[in-house]
């Protein structure tokens, strides 16, 4: 296999009320739970998607960030082929505990089919596809901590065997209202804005 | 039967997270599914939920749905109709 060059085009941070892309702030809010937030980010980039406030707070997360970065990039009239690689730590728990929550009474045993749905840490990469009619490559990934070198392998892995024109690539992690997300997408496009990043150092900064 | 029309508006706004949708937009006769709120089969089966905790009604043939749930209107005269709380 040739190993071509791959290289950050562009990435955003969401932690703690506040919306990085790019290393500029562009969103940010008083301290207030995730819920609230998402909902004023939301609002704030005019996103026009009714389906976001079905979705869980992970895909919440995840959707808020692809977003940002996916919307100025997909085309309408031609197949975009943009792989997703997403990980993080807790996978769906903070939606499997709700779940749970909702069927350990007998005597009130009504589980919602709408949250059962996101009882997968997957399903918020079929929420980004669906939104961006991506048929691409998928991947979701539970790790200890961040990862960020798998990450880097896996997406150039996906770009050199032309598996995918671009990789949007990065973390998700949300549990009991605590919440990081750190994507990037990457291509063998030149750009010499991250030459000296990588995405270890920019997950960090 | 005008305020059980009131009421499961409100209950579907909120159960089924219609954010951008007021009470006030929901006619009586509005289609659920397709051309009027939009709903998908997973609100379908949330609406199923409703009638059982709700109205204590256990839809046992889920062919039934499609008729009770066409509209506001065919919801409120079927829950009248077989609630039993």
């Amino acid at each position: 296999m040739i190993s071509n060059k791959t290289n950050i085009q562009s990435y955003i941070k969401i932690e703690n009320n506040e919306i990085v892309l790019n290393g500029t702030s562009v969103f940010k809010t008083e301290p207030t739970d995730f819920a609230d937030f998402a909902k004023q980010a939301y609002r704030n980039f005019e996103m026009q998607y009714p389906k976001f406030f079905k979705m869980d707070a992970l895909s919440k997360l995840a959707f808020l960030g692809s977003e940002l970065l996916l919307s100025p990039i997909v085309s309408a009239e031609k197949e975009n082929n943009i792989a997703l690689v997403l990980a993080n730590k807790s996978s769906s728990l903070d939606t499997d505990v709700k779940y749970q929550e909702s069927i350990s009474d007998k005597e009130n045993y009504f589980p919602s089919p709408a949250v059962f749905v996101y009882t997968l840490p997957n399903i918020c990469l079929g929420e980004i596809s669906i939104r961006h009619q991506l048929k691409s490559e998928n991947s979701f990934f539970i790790f200890d901590a961040f990862n960020g070198e798998f990450l880097s392998n896996y997406s150039n892995i996906l770009l050199n065997t032309n598996k995918a024109d671009l990789v949007l690539c990065g973390w998700t992690e949300f549990f009991n209202d605590n919440y990081k997300a750190f994507l990037c997408i990457i291509s063998a496009a030149e750009n010499e804005n991250y030459k000296n990043e990588n995405i270890n150092t920019l997950y960090h900064k | 039967m005008e305020a059980l029309k009131a009421e499961l508006k409100n209950k579907i706004i909120t159960t089924l997270n219609l954010e951008d949708i007021a009470v006030e937009d929901i006619a009586d006769n509005d289609p659920l599914f397709g051309d009027g709120l939009g709903l998908d089969s997973i609100d379908a089966l949330e609406l199923i939920v409703i009638l059982d905790k709700d109205y204590g009604i256990k839809l046992v043939d889920p062919k039934e749905g499609k008729s009770i749930f066409q509209s506001i209107e065919t919801m409120a005269a079927y829950i009248s109709a077989n609630r039993t709380k």
